[in-house]
């Protein structure tokens, strides 16, 4: 993009409405289709920097992919930030408490000392916006505009839900673990941010209470003091400063599960664009994805020679089995090497070379088989809310 | 002098411990937008309406980070703010807001 270019484009911008303290402010392109795609980068929010803000009340911060290439742990202060209703600024930790209730033999209220008193645990696992990528979509959808940043992994820490529901003792019949955090509406009757599981996935020894990710205590922003880890789950239902846990012997019909993020009912939660009048069902396990990190779009490489490509990937509800690149849109594939495996729900690193078809305009792809045996798939699914992207991506350079 | 040094040196590192910290409160401060919608030039639907409304709950760079939109689907947000998030628009307001909004969404550049 030439600086005229640039100038014009910085001052629509700033003229749109977006924060922009100068024109000087680094932008990215998101290329999105249609547009508009140009986003500010920030250092304004606390323990935050580089980001791509979307927004900034209620905070919405997207993690560049280039700060995948780096390493599969997501550093903290890249980690993508998403926040219904504004994030928490004050938070004690000493008369802070988490209750469990509802339908259990005896109600808790824990502090973070007796909490952390439990059996600790750690797991890798990718944190991905139900929306990630979601303004990519064709054709187009209203909500966040997110590039393939609403995503990020870490290594978190925490206690098993499962051995703080058996402190309450769940009562028999008990259906749902609803879960709600120190976040509340912007007006007295908004529906207060709440999310629930299946009681038996409540109970599955991998879901966490988490008060660490990456070796560090959460952000405020990430959800200090505690947030909800369900490994495999897309991240709506990974409740943020968690202070309750509701166990109900009813289905949860609370807006946020019986009326938002809900998905075609279809096995891959696809629909064709118009369709009216479709059964919905809760979005629930994430699919397999992998992003090419290591060469920007708009790349000039040598034709003559091999192309090595590399990224990151993850499988969803499972580990990742293998991933291809293509240096030739997808015609010819070749198997990408995998780094270390840090658990099932991870990212995990890959890298590969292959081959340019010629010189001119090119596309660069990654694929990625799950070990449950779901590969990537070359189109993509479209619904109304723009979730569960999952197809393979393109990455567009010029071979000369 | 070494007596003294020694405590002033004991203070510093706990200051700078993490348990420390932990005493009292966390707080963080977060960044505003005050950024209003913009004037779309003379002739134009008024901004009034939407500076007005859309701005109590969200920064407006929510509203133009959206792809183009037509003035039913506009509409339907709007609808969706007040019948979802009980935001406080009167639907008086409704045909200023979704004018403005179609105006901006048909205005808008569509290659970056």
């Amino acid at each position: 993009m030439n600086s005229r270019r640039q100038f014009l484009l910085n001052t629509a911008i700033a003229a749109a409405g977006l924060a922009a303290p100068g024109l000087a402010q680094p932008m990215r392109d998101l290329r999105l289709p249609g547009g508009p795609g140009l986003r500010p980068l920030t250092d304004a929010f606390p323990g935050k920097h580089g980001m791509i803000l979307q927004r900034t009340t209620p905070a919405l911060l997207e993690t560049p992919l280039s700060a995948f290439d780096t390493g599969i742990f997501t550093p903290n202060e890249r980690f993508y930030v998403r926040w219904h209703w504004p994030c928490p600024t004050e938070v004690d930790p000493a008369s802070f408490r988490l209750t469990v209730d509802g339908h259990v033999k005896k109600s808790l209220s824990l502090s973070l000392a007796v909490l952390k008193k439990l059996p600790h645990f750690e797991i890798a696992a990718v944190n991905q916006c139900s929306g990630n990528s979601r303004g990519l979509f064709e054709p187009r959808v209203a909500g966040g505009q997110w590039g393939h940043g609403a995503m990020g992994n870490a290594l978190w820490t925490g206690v098993r839900l499962r051995d703080v529901l058996a402190l309450a003792g769940v009562r028999d019949g008990a259906l749902v673990a609803r879960f709600s955090g120190l976040d509340e509406p912007l007006v007295p009757d908004g529906p207060d941010f709440m999310k629930s599981l299946g009681i038996d996935h409540a109970r599955d020894g991998e879901v966490m209470i988490a008060w660490a990710m990456n070796g560090e205590t959460l952000p405020m922003l990430n959800g200090f003091p505690l947030r909800l880890v369900v490994p495999g789950w897309y991240s709506t239902y990974w409740v943020k400063a968690l202070d309750r846990i509701e166990v109900l012997d009813r289905h949860d019909d609370n807006y946020w599960m019986a009326k938002a993020y809900k998905v075609p009912a279809t096995p891959d939660g696809g629909i064709a664009p118009g369709t009216k009048d479709f059964p919905t069902r809760p979005i629930s396990a994430m699919v397999p994805r992998s992003f090419i990190t290591n060469i920007d779009h708009g790349a000039r490489l040598l034709a003559a020679a091999p192309v090595k490509i590399g990224g990151i990937a993850f499988g969803g509800d499972a580990g990742v089995s293998s991933v291809d690149v293509s240096a030739d849109g997808g015609a010819t594939w070749v198997a990408a090497t995998l780094g270390p495996d840090a658990g099932k729900y991870s990212f995990r690193r890959f890298d590969g070379v292959a081959t340019p078809p010629g010189s001119g305009p090119g596309r660069l792809m990654s694929r990625c088989t799950s070990t449950a045996g779901v590969t990537q798939p070359m189109t993509g699914i479209w619904n109304p809310g723009g979730y569960m992207r999952g197809q393979v991506e393109t990455t567009e350079v010029v071979f000369a | 002098m070494m007596r003294l040094l020694a405590p002033l040196a004991l203070i510093a590192a706990f200051a700078a411990m993490p348990v420390a910290r932990a005493a009292g409160p966390v707080i963080i401060e977060l960044p505003t937008d005050d950024t209003p919608f913009a004037d779309l030039g003379p002739g134009s639907p008024s901004a009034d309406a939407v500076n007005e409304n859309c701005r109590s709950c969200h920064s407006a760079s929510m509203v133009m980070n959206q792809p183009k939109l037509s003035a039913p689907e506009w509409a339907a947000e709007v609808a969706k703010m007040r019948g979802t998030y009980k935001a406080p628009v009167a639907e008086s307001d409704d045909a200023a807001i979704v004018a403005w909004l179609a105006a901006m969404s048909a205005g808008k550049r569509t290659d970056g």
